[in-house]
C-alpha cells in the first residue's frame, strides 16, 4: 500500500510517501522552489517522493493531508464572533481567503493533483484528512524507536489545539489532554519573537540563541500579567496583552506598555533588553514544559516520551527536560515543525486508519538518520559542473577524506554535500557548511562572511558518538541536533574576572573553551552524536578530522545563506559556493577550490533571498 | 453546492448545525466580495445595502 501525505497552504509544505508503513522519502517544498518556507501546493516535493519510490501516480492508495481545513474554518469563525466587535479588518481580510479558496481545499488538492501529478487518476476517492495534532503526535511516535510511549505535541495552533498529551501503545494512539486556542505556548514565544523584531514562524530559532545573552529579569512580569500556569503545566493566556485573535500582529499596545516600548525594528541594533526578553521566555517556556511533562508522567506511568510540534525544536528546553530524568528517553521526531506533519499524516493513514502493526524493533527509529530526500550521483553532479565551467578534480573517497580533513586545521570553511537531502530544519552532514571548532575566529567568520546573518548566532557541534562524553555532559545520543548540553569543565578556558563582568553582544568576543566555535556565552551547545551507521562518510570524516586534530567535533551549520533554503541540488551548492566567502565545496567524489575557479564570484548573492 | 452538504455533514457531526447559517450568509457575502473585486458587480452589492 502507497500512502502521500502532504502538509501545506500554511507554512513549511512537504511530502512524504510510506510504501507498506515503511518511510521511502520525505521532503520540503522549499528545498525545490528555493522560497524559504513555501506553504505552496508541494508538486515538485510530490514528485520527487513518487520518483524515489520508483512507483507511478495511479499506484498511490490514499493522500492524506495533515489538518482538517472544515475545523479550522470553525476555529477562525467561532474565534471571530467571540473577539467582536473587535477584528473587522482582520475578518474582511480572512473572509474572501477563505470563501474564495481555503474553504475549498479538498477541491484544491484534486485540482493540483490533477495538474501536477496525474491528469486521469482518481484522486477525489483517494484524499483523506487527518487532525494537525493527531499528524505531530503520529510523526512523533511511530517513527520512534518505542512501542509504548506518552507523547507531548506542542506548537502555535493547529485547528484547535495548541497542545495535546496522548499515549502510544503498539499501534494505537489515544489522546488524553489538549489545550485549545488561543492558549497557546508557541504563540507565547511567537509574541517575544515578534516583539524582539524578528520574523514570526522562522525567527524563533534566534531568540533561543540570543537567550543565554540576557538575564531572565523579565519573568514574573510574565508570570504576573501575560499567562497562567497551573501546577499540570497547563496554562492560559490573558489575550488582553496579545492581538493575534482579532489583528494582524502578534502583541498589542498593553503588551508593549507592559514592557517599556514598541517592538524592535526588523534589522536594528539588538540592545540588552530584547537579550533579557529573551532569556525570560525562554525560562517561563521551560518551565512549562517541565510541569507538563511531570503531569504526563504522573497521568501515563510510562518512561519514554515522544515529542512533536514547533516548541519541541526548542532544543534548549529539551535538553533541560531530558536532563531532569523525568522520562528515561525521549525521541523528538527530526521534522517537529508543520512539514514534518505530512508524514505522520501518512503514518497516521498506516497505523490507525488500517490498523498495521507498529515495527517492533527497539532502540531504532525509523527515520533513516532524516536522510529522506534527493541524492545525486557523479554522473549528474559532473554533468552540473561542467554546464558552470567550474575547475573541479574527482577523488577516491580515503583521499578526499584525507584532504578535506586537513583542509578543516587549516581553517578552511567547507561546503559538504553528501547523500540524500535530510528532512527537516536541520543539517546534519549532508548539506552542510563544515569547519574547525578550534579556530576562536570561526564563529564571526561563518556568520558574518559566509552566512552572512546576526553575529550573535551560535553554531552547533557533531561529535562523534563515542567521544561524546569526553566532552559534553551528556550521556545520550542526540543524532538530530535537538538537545543542548553544557561543555565539560575540563574543556573550558580560564576567563579572567573583567571578562566575566561583560555584557550581552561583547560576551562573544571571549573564547570560553578550546572548540570556541561551538561553545556558547552560556559554555552550550546544540549536539549532533554522528553514528557510524547513519552517516558513514561524515563519521570517517569526523574521525579523520580527530586524526590530525585530535579534536573529534567540527563545527556544523545548514548549508545556505541567512534567508536561503539549505541547498538540494549540485547547482544550488555550487552558486551559494560561488556567491559566498567559502573557500571548498565538496559534492560527493568532487572538490572544488575557490581560488582555482575561473568563473566569477556570485555577486549580490546574500541580496538574493529575502531577510528571514 | 457539494461543498455545501460537505459542511452541513461537518456540522452535524461536531453539533454546529447553529453555524450553519451564518456560514451560509458569509459564503454567499463572502463571494459577492470576491465578484466584486472585478467591478462589474458593486452596483449590485450597494443596492444591497
Amino acid at each position: 500500500m502507497i500512502i502521500l501525505g502532504i502538509s501545506a497552504y500554511y507554512h513549511d509544505s512537504a511530502a512524504c510517501i510510506l510504501c507498506d508503513g515503511k518511510i521511502i522519502a520525505a521532503a520540503q517544498e522549499e528545498r525545490f522552489t528555493r522560497k524559504k518556507h513555501d506553504e505552496n501546493f508541494p508538486k515538485n516535493a510530490i514528485k520527487y517522493c513518487i520518483n524515489e519510490a520508483k512507483i507511478i501516480p495511479s499506484e498511490i492508495d490514499h493522500v492524506v493531508f495533515y489538518e482538517k481545513p472544515f475545523l479550522k474554518f470553525e476555529r477562525l469563525l467561532e474565534t471571530y464572533f467571540a473577539f467582536a466587535p473587535k477584528g473587522l479588518k482582520s475578518f474582511s481580510m480572512f473572509l474572501p481567503i477563505w470563501v474564495k479558496d481555503k474553504l475549498f481545499q479538498k477541491h484544491n488538492l484534486i485540482k493540483e493533483l490533477e495538474a501536477n501529478i496525474d491528469k486521469k487518476d482518481t484522486w477525489e476517492k483517494k484524499i483523506l484528512f487527518s487532525e494537525h495534532h493527531l499528524s505531530h503526535a503520529a510523526s512523533a511516535y511511530f517513527p520512534s524507536p518505542f512501542n509504548q510511549a506518552a507523547i507531548l505535541t506542542l506548537d502555535g495552533v493547529g485547528e484547535w489545539a495548541t497542545t495535546s498529551i496522548s499515549i502510544g501503545k503498539n499501534n494505537n494512539l489515544e489522546f488524553l489532554r489538549e489545550i485549545n486556542f488561543p492558549h497557546s505556548l508557541g504563540f507565547l514565544y511567537s509574541a517575544f519573537t515578534y516583539y524582539a523584531g524578528f520574523k514570526v514562524n522562522s525567527g524563533e530559532y534566534k531568540l533561543m540563541g540570543l537567550a543565554p545573552y540576557g538575564i531572565p529579569k523579565y519573568t514574573k512580569i510574565i508570570k504576573d500579567n501575560l499567562i497562567k500556569i497551573m501546577d499540570d503545566g497547563s496554562f492560559q493566556l490573558n489575550m488582553d496583552y496579545f492581538d493575534f485573535c482579532t489583528g494582524l500582529k502578534m502583541t498589542n499596545n498593553k503588551f508593549h506598555k507592559l514592557f517599556g516600548g514598541l517592538p524592535r525594528k526588523q534589522e536594528s541594533k539588538i540592545s540588552q533588553k530584547e537579550m533579557d526578553l529573551a532569556a525570560s521566555v525562554q525560562k517561563v517556556t521551560e518551565e512549562i514544559i517541565i510541569k507538563i511533562a511531570k503531569h504526563v508522567k504522573k497521568i501515563t506511568g510510562e518512561n519514554n516520551l515522544c515529542l512533536a510540534g514547533g516548541v519541541a525544536l526548542n532544543c534548549v528546553a529539551n535538553g533541560i527536560l531530558q536532563k531532569k530524568k523525568i522520562f528515561d528517553n525521549i525521541w523528538i521526531q527530526p521534522a517537529a515543525g508543520d512539514a514534518g506533519g505530512a508524514l505522520g499524516a501518512a503514518l497516521a493513514v498506516w497505523h490507525l486508519h488500517y490498523k498495521k502493526e507498529k515495527n517492533k524493533e527497539v532502540n531504532i527509529d525509523l527515520m533513516n538518520g532524516s536522510f529522506l530526500g534527493p541524492s545525486f550521483d557523479n554522473n549528474q553532479i559532473e554533468k552540473v559542473l561542467k554546464s558552470k565551467n567550474a575547475t573541479y578534480e574527482y577523488m577516491e573517497e580515503n583521499k578526499l577524506l584525507d584532504l578535506v580533513a586537513k583542509m578543516l586545521t587549516k581553517g578552511k570553511a567547507i561546503g559538504w554535500m553528501q547523500g540524500r537531502m535530510e528532512f527537516g530544519p536541520r543539517a546534519l552532514g549532508a548539506r552542510s557548511i563544515i569547519a574547525d571548532p578550534r579556530n576562536p575566529t570561526m564563529q564571526k567568520q561563518l556568520n558574518l562572511k559566509i552566512k552572512f546573518r546576526e553575529s550573535f548566532r551560535p553554531f552547533a557541534p557533531s561529535i562523534i558518538e563515542e567521544h561524546l562524553s569526553e566532552w559534553f555532559d551528556q550521556n545520550f545520543v542526540s543524532p538530530y541536533m535537538l538537545f543542548v548540553s553544557q561543555i565539560k569543565k575540563n574543556k573550558r578556558l580560564n576567563i579572567e574576572k573583567d571578562e566575566n563582568k561583560l555584557f550581552g553582544i561583547d560576551k562573544l568576543n571571549i573564547s570560553r573553551s578550546i572548540v570556541p566555535a561551538i561553545t556558547h556565552v552560556d559554555f552550550s551547545s546544540r549536539i549532533q552524536t554522528v553514528n557510524k551507521k547513519t552517516n558513514i562518510k561524515y563519521y570517517n570524516l569526523i574521525k579523520k578530522f580527530n586524526e590530525f586534530s585530535g579534536c573529534p567535533i567540527i563545527v556544523n551549520t545548514s548549508f545556505n545563506i541567512r534567508g536561503e533554503p539549505i541547498v538540494c541540488s549540485p547547482e544550488d551548492a555550487y552558486n551559494c559556493f560561488m556567491g559566498t566567502n567559502l573557500d571548498i565545496l565538496v559534492i560527493e567524489n568532487f572538490i572544488l577550490f575557490k581560488e582555482n575557479q575561473l568563473d566569477k564570484k556570485i555577486v549580490n548573492y546574500s541580496n538574493k533571498y529575502e531577510l528571514d | 453546492m457539494k461543498i455545501i452538504y460537505e459542511l452541513w455533514l461537518f456540522l452535524k457531526v461536531r453539533k454546529k448545525i447553529w453555524l450553519f447559517p451564518i456560514i451560509l450568509v458569509l459564503i454567499i457575502f463572502g463571494g459577492l466580495i470576491i465578484l466584486a473585486e472585478g467591478s462589474v458587480v458593486a452596483p449590485f452589492i450597494y443596492t444591497l445595502f
